[in-house]
């Protein structure tokens, strides 16, 4: 699997999630800094990493979306490669249009920073596919703007396509109120685009993909690429 | 020529900021405030003198970049 990680200013753990695609697929993606104008033919993925990129100027992502670099990603995601985004990279995909909805800041305002479980809500796409559908996941959230909004029309529209690929739940799998973290309609932590070939998450699955990083829940996911992909 | 841009929240949009704020008026003593809704406001000197061009072009800034139409609404004066 040739993936590429994209580099924003102020991105932050583009490094991490190298790792793990380097672990998981034996090749070490291609580091495509901001500026780049184009992508490589031969690509099998996109990586839009974690970070503050521009320092969240504007909005979050709000920038990031509108850099060269994101006009090749959205033209290649078009004609079907496939591209995932974490947490910043979640909130810049929103804001390039490539995923519906936006994310705000957390509905009691602060930065959270802690491991949370996730449901799987599907195991059928090339992000999911190592996992069983209904799951609970352990994953670290890390985040100041991870709480997900859309409009009635559009979230009735994504529960409708089942493009919510996690929501926040206990330990037990159950997807209470009580248990969301940030505000999310419907517990959202992750959504796919209408063909399931982009992902964002706020959740960071390369922050435990390894047994000696205190658990391995995000290495399924890319287990699963790698598996799709290769 | 000058553009002034307010960017608010669409209604129905929750705005924790602006809730935090209301509350920290509250125990600051100041009554009778319901609600308190937290924007942006952007000025923007343009070369441009036509004002219809202007406005277009502005209104373009804002669906493009300085407004997230899912989630605000703004409105520009121009002068």
């Amino acid at each position: 699997m040739k993936a590429a990680v994209i580099v924003f200013p102020a991105s932050n753990c583009d490094r991490d999630v190298a790792v793990s695609i380097e672990r998981t697929s034996g090749v070490k993606p291609l580091m495509v800094w901001h500026r780049e104008t184009t992508l490589p033919d031969d690509l099998d993925l996109v990586v839009v990493p974690g970070g503050f990129s521009y320092g969240d100027y504007l909005r979050s992502g709000a920038m990031a979306a509108h850099s060269p670099i994101m006009r090749e990603v959205k033209s290649r995601s078009e004609r079907g490669l496939p591209v995932l985004g974490i947490c910043n990279g979640f909130q810049i995909l929103t804001e390039a249009g490539m995923l519906p909805g936006v994310l705000m800041r957390n509905a009691r305002l602060r930065f959270i920073c802690r491991d949370v479980y996730l449901r799987v809500e599907t195991h059928d796409s090339l992000f999911t596919d190592r996992y069983e559908t209904g799951e609970t996941v352990r994953i670290p959230i890390a985040h100041h703007d991870g709480n997900y909004f859309a409009d009635d029309a559009t979230l009735k529209e994504i529960e409708d396509n089942r493009q919510v690929a996690f929501r926040y739940c206990d330990e037990e799998g159950e997807v209470r109120p009580e248990v969301n973290p940030n505000g999310s309609r419907a517990n959202i932590a992750g959504v796919f685009n209408r063909d399931r070939t982009v992902l964002g998450m706020m959740p960071h699955p390369e922050r435990l993909a390894e047994d000696i990083l205190g658990g391995a829940d995000g290495k399924p996911l890319f287990l699963s690429l790698v598996e799709a992909l290769s | 020529m000058k553009a002034r841009i307010h960017i608010t929240l669409k209604n129905g949009v929750l705005d924790p900021q602006g809730k935090a704020v209301g509350h920290a008026l509250a125990s600051l003593g100041f009554g009778g405030v319901e609600e308190v809704r937290q924007g942006k406001y952007i000025e923007l000197d343009l070369t441009e003198t036509d004002r219809a061009k202007a406005r277009e072009t502005v209104d373009r800034m804002c669906r493009t970049l300085l407004a997230n139409t899912v989630i605000e609404n703004y409105e520009i004066d121009l002068g």
